[in-house]
């Protein structure tokens, strides 16, 4: 025990002689604390607060003693693991029949799915509401049926197959093209059916990225916002828009942090699972890159099938997009479609605060996160410091946490001494900073891992110290990494809405909390427009991040361009 | 400047070992002198390149001092030291162009910039890198990258400069004639350095002095000649070239010789000696293979006449690799002896069943104490290998 403390004390004082590198850690650890950390010990703190000063789980009991919260809890538990379950299916459908089966159209249908996945995330809601709602196209002006039960289960589930489907194609896209195809071919070659090679061999090669599917879809379903405070209504409570409106509509703290607990606990274990699934995960990634393969390993009725699934899907998220468009350039939907800008000239006019909010809002916050996050992956990685596990999982934490969650956390932690916060945009910015360095991170971790140690130690060797190191030569070489870390979180504050719905407020409010508003004002032309620019932003920012990337550091080769 | 190593130890955790720690390096002390090139040789996992680490500031020894000049450096980080390394997997910068990479420990030193180009410059021509100036280095082959290692090492004109198995990732010829150029840069610019390999032939070539490491220890600290002909004790022996070990009483010390024999009652005598040695002792009598001289034992040779007869045989393998021929003799020893016959057009070739006289010189011949265990039977050992071997098998 006395070596061990003597050890950790002699690796502190080492640290220390290098002043900006113990600073830069002491820094970064305690930001973790208070930001990731602190507003969820508030959470669970305010959720034990009884009253009178006092502690107990009289909160708990009273809401799980209320139906309505209990049926909020199975409707969440539910509504996720459907999603799931289904989005994972679909996702896998798209993800086989683009990189195996090869179906014809597969560049669109890769295009399809990735098109959501820089969308807010709430559109799906809305174009469900425009294509089905009270006003429809298709079942008002089309059906001519009114009051379609569109609210509640039914949309709900549809808007968020819509919105999370991409997360499954993506992930499973990677494990079916790390898949080397000889074995589909070995199995073929000894005489398997095309059908038994697909049960017997793919399927269970893809096993464990379909669970990792499942589980990913399930922590963002059960913390999706948006969707549901548009779709769900009062027949179909879940915990997010519960715990949000115990907060926001009754000021009742203790129960809406309590919530906000039922919330955090499936997420956080599905999370932390899904980590570990990934990282025992051997046999997927037989060899590193895609290689040709023979489309004949399904079957002309198999790819049929499959292109018909596809193109159903896509015409679905066809419609929402087409819906988004029209909406935002008819005058108003469902009744009179003729052409008009009345919209934009709202947005750009009176709504324009709210555009130059979230850009300035997002602008700022982007490059912080995607530093830190560099900056967490290079500690993390390369410097031996005593809590370096702990800020791993620390920094990792708030993938795992709902928004909605840390959002309550943000407003329980910095409404009050030492830090009060609330009402800027300070907090605001914070909160997208340390919610959106997870995938920054493990980036830069995932390039540094397969980067030498040596060449920075050449660096410090030849007289650097860890600043200059970093800056010199761990950034530029990291920087494929640095720059999806950046779109990421860009993309990412541009269409957050669950955190930030609480943290916004008259002088700084957000793009995403106007098109909510719109939309619960019945104001759908305005939502649409807003919705439109915020696409057409991001995806205007994600062109000029990569032409920069391929002009400014094409000259370095491929080894400088994995983005 | 010279670089002085005061009983260093490192330790490392690891907890699958008893206690949870591994000794990589134990009370390691050496001193290289200005100018000087000293090689640090050993098996892997021998703490080699952790004692060049040490030296570098990347790991920091558990306990000990490191001295370069007239000062004691083991607390300062590695960027405070001036010491260079050329790392062995050359660590070029990949964003940086040639020119940048030599030129890099002088920008982070703040050199105007004409001198850093200047400098460079100078380098690179004595590197034979000056036209590769504006490449990438991935438009490098393994030596050139090496030469840019190098030279990026050399510019800043450390105190010490340290290798780290430089040469392990080249091919054969490759590698001889980068370490040849490595010894002309490192006489031409008088730099202490520190080189670690587990190469013999390598560090026979570059070195001043070798230390032959095993298990975190210094085995031996020489000479090339010192290591390979003299070695101190059968380690160095065995892990440099190959040998004939005997194990013979040592009888008495006569002119500057060594008179021992063995338990067949069979006389030698040898020029010299490892340290220590005592008359009485069991030790091993070692002969390199290229000292013994194979005759054919009714056709003895000319050149043979002061030779010493170390015992006769049968040839039991001839392997004839055109300049020099491998026997294997069957002497009456517990193994064959192994000789290695040179100029074969001019001594004779032998085949297998031949009758031989293996001969050999007082001078190439040298003693080396046992280890402690094999002091008692030589052949405990072995026999303790048969019975597990017989036990595992039923």
């Amino acid at each position: 025990m006395h070596s061990k403390q003597s050890r950790a004390v002699a690796e502190i004082k080492r640290t220390a002689r290098d002043p900006i590198l113990f600073v830069g850690i002491l820094l970064v650890i305690s930001s973790l604390l208070i930001f990731v950390l602190y507003p969820l010990v508030e959470v669970g703190l305010t959720s034990l607060d009884v009253g009178n000063g006092s502690r107990g789980l009289g909160v708990y009991i009273e809401s799980l003693r209320s139906p309505y919260i209990m049926k909020a809890l199975v409707n969440s538990l539910i509504m996720s693991t459907l999603t799931a379950t289904i989005g994972t299916l679909i996702g896998y459908v798209f993800a086989f029949a683009v990189t195996r089966a090869k179906v014809p159209g597969s560049r669109i249908f890769n295009l399809i799915a990735v098109i959501p996945a820089i969308s807010p995330p709430f559109i799906g809601a809305l174009a469900i509401i425009m294509l089905f709602g009270n006003n429809g196209l298709i079942t008002w002006n089309l059906l001519k049926i009114q009051n379609f039960p569109i609210y509640g289960f039914n949309g709900l589930l549809l808007a968020q197959l819509l919105t999370f489907f991409p997360v499954s194609y993506l992930t499973l896209k990677g494990v079916l093209e790390s898949m080397n195809p000889v074995l589909e071919e070995a199995a073929l070659d000894l005489g398997g059916s095309r059908w038994k090679v697909f049960w017997k061999v793919t399927l269970p090669l893809s096993i464990p990225g379909i669970t990792s599917s499942v589980l990913l879809l399930f922590v963002e379903t059960l913390a999706d916002f948006g969707n549901p405070l548009i779709l769900a209504g009062s027949k179909f409570p879940v915990l997010s828009v519960q715990a949000y409106l115990q907060i926001v509509g009754m000021y009742d703290l203790p129960k809406g942090a309590a919530i906000s607990m039922l919330l955090l606990v499936p997420s956080v274990i599905a999370f932390y699972l899904q980590r570990w699934l990934v990282s025992r995960r051997k046999y997927t990634t037989v060899t590193g890159k895609p290689q040709q393969t023979t489309t004949k390993i399904v079957s002309s009725g198999a790819r049929t099938f499959l292109f018909v699934v596809c193109l159903v899907v896509t015409i679905l998220v066809g419609l929402v997009y087409f819906s988004i468009v029209i909406g935002a350039f008819a005058k108003v939907w469902g009744y009179d479609h003729t052409p008009t800008l009345d919209h934009f000239r709202f947005v750009f006019g009176v709504g324009f605060k709210a555009v130059r909010d979230t850009l300035m809002i997002a602008g700022i916050s982007t490059p912080f996160a995607g530093l830190l996050g560099m900056v967490i992956a290079y500690l993390v990685v390369r410097v031996k410091f005593p809590g370096r596990q702990f800020v791993d999982s620390l920094s990792m934490l708030s993938f795992a946490v709902p928004g909605t969650v840390i959002g309550i956390g943000y407003i329980l932690a910095f409404n009050h001494k030492p830090l009060v916060l609330t009402g800027t945009l300070a907090i605001l910015l914070l909160n997208f900073i340390f919610r959106y360095i997870p995938v920054g991170i493990e980036s830069g971790k995932a390039i540094l891992a397969s980067i030498d140690p040596s060449i920075e130690e050449a660096a410090i060797n030849l007289g650097a110290d860890s600043r200059r190191t970093f800056g010199k030569i761990t950034l530029p070489m990291i920087l494929p990494a640095f720059f999806s870390g950046l779109v990421y979180a860009f993309v990412r504050s541009m269409t957050a809405v669950s955190a930030a719905i609480f943290l916004v407020s008259s002088r700084w409010n957000l793009m995403t909390v106007h098109i909510m508003s719109q939309v619960e004002s019945g104001n759908l032309g305005a939502a649409a427009a807003y919705s439109l620019l915020l696409v057409a932003i991001v995806l205007i920012i994600i062109g000029i991040i990569r032409a920069i990337l391929k002009t400014q550091f094409g000259k370095f080769g491929g080894t400088m361009l994995h983005f | 400047m010279s670089v002085r190593l005061v009983e260093i130890t490192k330790e490392f955790k690891d907890m699958d070992r008893e206690g949870g720690t591994l000794v990589a390096v134990r009370d390691f002390s050496l001193e290289v002198l200005d100018g000087e090139l000293v090689t640090l040789l050993g098996p892997s996992g021998c703490g080699k390149t952790t004692t060049l680490r040490m030296i570098a500031g990347f790991e920091v020894p558990t306990s000990g001092e490191i001295w370069i000049g007239n000062k004691n450096v083991v607390n300062d980080p590695p960027n405070k030291r001036d010491t260079s390394m050329v790392f062995q997997s050359y660590a070029i910068f990949p964003h940086m162009s040639v020119e940048q990479n030599v030129g890099f420990g002088l920008e982070l030193k703040g050199y105007p910039r004409d001198t850093i180009r200047q400098e460079s410059r100078r380098i690179m021509e004595v590197m034979g890198i000056a036209e590769l100036a504006h490449r990438r280095p991935d438009q490098l082959s393994g030596g050139q990258q090496q030469r840019v290692a190098l030279a990026r090492a050399i510019v800043n004109k450390p105190s010490v400069l340290l290798f780290d198995e430089p040469l392990s990732n080249l091919d054969a010829k490759l590698r001889e004639q980068m370490r040849v150029e490595i010894r002309r840069i490192q006489q031409n610019f008088k730099i202490t350095s520190i080189y670690v390999t587990h190469d013999q032939a390598e560090a026979m070539t570059v070195s001043d002095r070798i230390v032959v490491m095993n298990k975190g220890s210094i085995m031996q600290v020489g000479s090339p000649f010192e290591i390979y002909s003299r070695p101190a004790n059968r380690f160095v022996a065995d892990f440099i070239g190959k040998v004939n070990l005997f194990p013979v009483k040592v009888d008495s010390l006569q002119a500057d010789r060594y008179v021992v024999s063995d338990s067949k009652g069979r006389q030698w005598c040898a020029a010299s000696a490892a340290p220590g040695i005592q008359i009485g002792e069991t030790v091993w009598f070692m002969v390199r293979p290229e000292s013994l001289v194979v005759e054919k034992t009714d056709r003895p040779g000319a050149k043979s006449e002061n030779l010493f007869v170390l015992a006769s045989g049968v040839v039991e393998k001839a392997v004839y690799l055109g300049a020099t021929v491998d026997y294997d003799i069957a002497a009456s020893f517990d193994r064959p002896v192994f000789a290695v016959s040179h100029d074969p057009v001019d001594v004779g070739l032998w085949s297998i069943g031949d009758k031989v006289t293996l001969k050999y010189s007082p001078n190439a011949a040298h003693l080396i104490p046992m280890d402690e265990k094999n002091k008692s039977t030589e052949n405990n050992a072995i026999e303790l290998v048969c019975q597990q071997y017989q036990s595992r098998k039923t």
